[in-house]
């Protein structure tokens, strides 16, 4: 009994750290992943204009993903073999 | 602080460092303490090392009955650690010299878009998916035929010697010129002769390389129900994740790339229950030759819509493929350790009478197997987005040489995949149905009479594969992906749903290679389209306008029109098509990685007289390269055996066709064969020029510098860097010592320094 406690009870006290590092390899995971795909392009611009041009104008999300793939018919960019 | 941070070298003290900031820089104390050699390390790479020879041991000088793939696995990754640990740091401290001190394009040029600081284990992730796609898992399958070790030795040493070294110096030298392409840096160091030719080659490449990919992409869908369902379905979700992404939630790109997945593994499953019905064969079953014509017809539409509509959204979905098809193969062939029975040689290394392409292994092995081992269609890639990304500047040994390494253990795992598969299958798929007669009596028998040592083929055998995985046929399926896919599916079954979904796995593996191919071609006519513009433009300025849309579509028609030509020549090839064509890809290839090699030894040379000593790193991949692209074009131009000599097996059917000789076929095949090979031989010869021109040019401008000791090779002056980041995966214990200091001075300032995390 008192050996099934003694396990038991480390056991309890390291569920919310365990839970910690699940959600921090999620949260891990989850950021590599769209920052591999590009989720947070937009994010990086804006916060780039905040900090280096604060008094331009900002597009929105819709409107810099379109100016984006312009950008991409004008100039593309070769996939390898 | 102060007293850690490296001093200025330049004499103006132009990188002398913000002294407000934290360093930039590991400091010289910290990095040669860290380089010490400790007892740990050395047991550490030592056992590194004797894991590796033991595999290479088990792969070239045990001779069992069969090999297991494991030490594949060993023998590849212990001697990309220690090529990476050892070569690319030799490469580092003596040609490239990289400083942390110097901010990188994306520091100095930043604007949130196109110049971004960008986390180096993203950039990884990014750079490796824009230079692995079809490529890799081609060239080792066709190889197969001489056996497992010719194959495994070329990609492991090649991609160490010479693959790695150019990805990582074009990388590095663009870099240290804004992201200049390797067109721009062969005319700058080349001037205009060399400049001219390493362009003109580009473009010829890049046609030859759409075809061909073109080509293995309709081998593996001809005939084939399940496979042109599934492959088809993929236009219309593209077409979907296009509509999504600008409609419904623009940015949500991982988001769409799920859906669209799940959407994908629909499709094949659907495919299955098609190709089941009547109406599914009757629709879907197109030969090859209404492929290719479809597959030209679709090159030209995709390459004039918008990118938004279907580039974009399918690259992400190749992207989101590549990598988890990757991780997933090499899990299952650590986990299921497939036994090789396939010899470590056979007959064909020597004789060059392969059936699935002639030639013996030197040069021919060198040109088969391109990308995975030295890929010079990668130059453009090290020279275009990924240096504009760096955050610092050693960060490009990670990146650039680290990244290749990850190419060639793709094409590793794609050899182990193909050789996996019964030996005597093996050559009924990849023999041309001139050979096979397209029957499985004929193919077995073919096969049989090859005189390979334990190979026996029965046609119940190859009957009972086919149906397996749910095609009608597995014969002469040439190009390497239907190979890849039966192996790919033979190694995944094992592991995840028995022989029941071996059809499931195989039209996966067809998927995501086609995948791969379809995003090359549009991408590739789009960028040939830009530069013929960019060349017609010298001429007619309205053509450089990129939004004049009549220059964009005779541009797009014209390139179209060069690769569908040698498409539809390599389809309706009597004497098979990927054995003739393939090696004059791998000639492409391998003569724009000379010409990368040629400008980077150039470069190297004009940066001093302390970098002579070490030219050699680049000049024995140059010599090398150069000797096997010459030899095997001249094997093209010259060999009087007409199954190696375009121009013999020309002058073979033209006597028949003059002496009007049925024996080789009818007068139309006869007709095709002298066409076909007359326009290979040209195309050997051209590429045999420029390669001369080229390499010529740079090894003038080479032996001038040294002689005259130049010290500038020309790159961007210094601007002093205002930012920290570890170079490797693992930051060490100095540089994580930085990043607290960063962090903390981060903290104090009023504005966060953007949102990208250390």
């Amino acid at each position: 009994m008192t050996v099934i406690a003694r396990t038991q009870i480390p056991a309890v006290r390291s569920a919310p750290a365990a839970w910690r590092w699940v959600r921090s390899a999620a949260s891990g995971i989850r950021w590599y992943v769209t920052a591999l795909m590009g989720d947070s392009a937009y994010d990086t611009y804006v916060a780039h204009q905040r900090a280096h041009h604060p008094d331009a104008e900002v597009p929105t999300e819709r409107q810099f993903w379109r100016d984006r793939m312009a950008d991409q018919d004008r100039n593309p960019g070769a996939r390898c073999c | 602080m102060t007293a850690a941070m490296p001093r200025g070298r330049g004499k103006n003290g132009v990188l002398e460092q913000d002294p407000k900031l934290p360093p930039v820089a590991v400091s010289e104390k910290d990095h040669e303490r860290e380089n010490r050699w400790t007892l740990p390390k050395i047991l550490l790479w030592a056992a590194i090392a004797l894991l590796g020879a033991v595999a290479w041991t088990m792969l070239a000088i045990v001779r069992g009955e069969t090999v297991n793939a494991i030490w594949f696995v060993f023998a590849a990754v212990c001697t990309y650690l220690i090529g990476y640990r050892f070569y690319a740091k030799v490469i580092e401290k003596y040609i490239l010299r990289p400083d942390d001190r110097r901010a990188t394009p994306a520091e100095i040029l930043e604007d949130g878009k196109d110049f971004v600081p960008t986390d180096r284990r993203v950039l990884y992730g990014h750079h490796f998916a824009a230079i692995a796609g079809a490529g890799p898992l081609v060239g080792p399958v066709l190889a197969a035929q001489m056996g497992f070790l010719p194959g495994t030795i070329w990609i492991i040493v090649g991609v160490v010697l010479a693959g790695a070294v150019q990805d990582y110096t074009v990388l590095f030298f663009s870099m240290r010129r804004s992201g200049r392409s390797i067109g721009q840096m062969a005319r700058d160091t080349l001037g205009r002769i060399g400049g001219t030719a390493a362009i003109i080659a580009s473009l010829l490449i890049m046609v030859i390389i759409i075809a061909i990919l073109a080509l293995v992409v309709v081998n593996a869908l001809g005939e084939s129900p399940w496979g042109v369902f599934s492959v088809g379905m993929t236009l219309p979700i593209a077409i979907f994740m296009g509509l999504y992404l600008r409609f419904i939630r623009p940015g949500k790109i991982t988001e769409v790339s799920l859906i669209g997945f799940v959407l994908l593994m629909a499709a094949i499953i659907g495919g299955g229950a098609v190709a089941g019905t009547e109406w599914g064969q009757a629709v879907f079953s197109l030969d090859r030759t209404t492929l290719a014509w479809a597959l030209i017809i679709y090159g030209f539409i995709a390459a004039v819509l918008p990118v938004w509509l279907l580039l974009a959204p399918r690259d992400y979905l190749s992207t989101f493929m590549k990598v988890g098809v990757i991780v997933m193969l090499a899990g299952a062939i650590v986990l299921v350790r497939p036994e090789i029975s396939v010899p470590a040689f056979t007959d064909f290394a020597s004789n060059g009478a392969g059936p699935v392409f002639s030639g013996s292994l030197f040069p021919f092995l060198f040109v088969t197997i391109a990308c995975g081992a030295l890929s010079g269609f990668h130059a453009l890639i090290s020279s275009g987005t990924t240096p504009k990304l760096i955050e610092k500047e050693r960060q490009t040994k990670f990146i650039g040489y680290g990244g290749m390494l990850m190419e060639s253990f793709v094409a590793i795992m794609a050899l182990v995949a193909a050789i996996s598969i019964d030996q005597g299958i093996y050559f009924a798929m990849n023999a041309p149905a001139a050979l096979t007669g397209g029957t499985v009596e004929h193919a077995a028998a073919f096969v049989n009479s090859l005189g390979l040592t334990g190979v026996h083929v029965t046609p119940e055998m190859l009957t009972n594969t086919a149906a397996g995985v749910g095609e009608p046929s597995i014969i002469s399926r040439t190009g390497g992906a239907p190979t890849l896919a039966l192996g790919l599916a033979h190694i995944m079954h094992q592991l995840i749903g028995g022989p029941s979904i071996m059809g499931f796995w195989y039209h996966f593996a067809i998927m995501f290679e086609a995948l791969f191919i379809l995003t090359a071609v549009d991408a590739g006519t789009r960028v040939a389209r830009f530069m013929l513009q960019d060349s017609i433009g010298a001429f007619f300025p309205r053509f450089r306008d990129v939004s004049w849309r009549p220059g964009v579509w005779v541009c797009t028609a014209i390139m179209v029109a060069a690769w569908g030509y040698i498409l539809i020549l390599g389809v309706t090839d009597p004497l098979g098509g990927i054995n003739t064509f393939f090696p004059l890809f791998g000639i492409a290839n391998q003569l724009l990685a000379g010409i990368a090699l040629a400008v980077v030894f150039a470069i190297v040379a004009k940066r001093g007289r302390s970098y002579v000593r070490w030219l050699w790193i680049i000049a024995v991949p140059l010599a090398f390269t150069a000797v096997i692209t010459i030899t095997a074009s001249l094997y093209k131009i010259f060999s009087p055996v007409p199954g190696i000599g375009y121009w013999a097996n020309n002058a073979k059917y033209r006597a028949a066709q003059a002496a009007g000789d049925g024996s080789l076929g009818t007068p139309e095949v006869v007709e095709a064969v002298i066409r076909n090979t007359a326009v290979q031989g040209t195309l050997s010869i051209i590429f045999v020029v420029l390669t001369a021109i080229v390499m010529v040019v740079a090894v003038i401008v080479g032996i001038k510098a040294i002689r005259d000791g130049v010290s500038d090779d020309g790159e961007d002056a210094p601007v002093p860097s205002r930012r920290f980041a570890p170079a490797g995966l693992i930051a060490t214990r100095a540089e994580r010592g930085l990043e607290a200091q960063w962090a903390e001075h981060d903290a104090a300032q009023p504005v966060g320094r953007g949102a990208s995390r250390h």
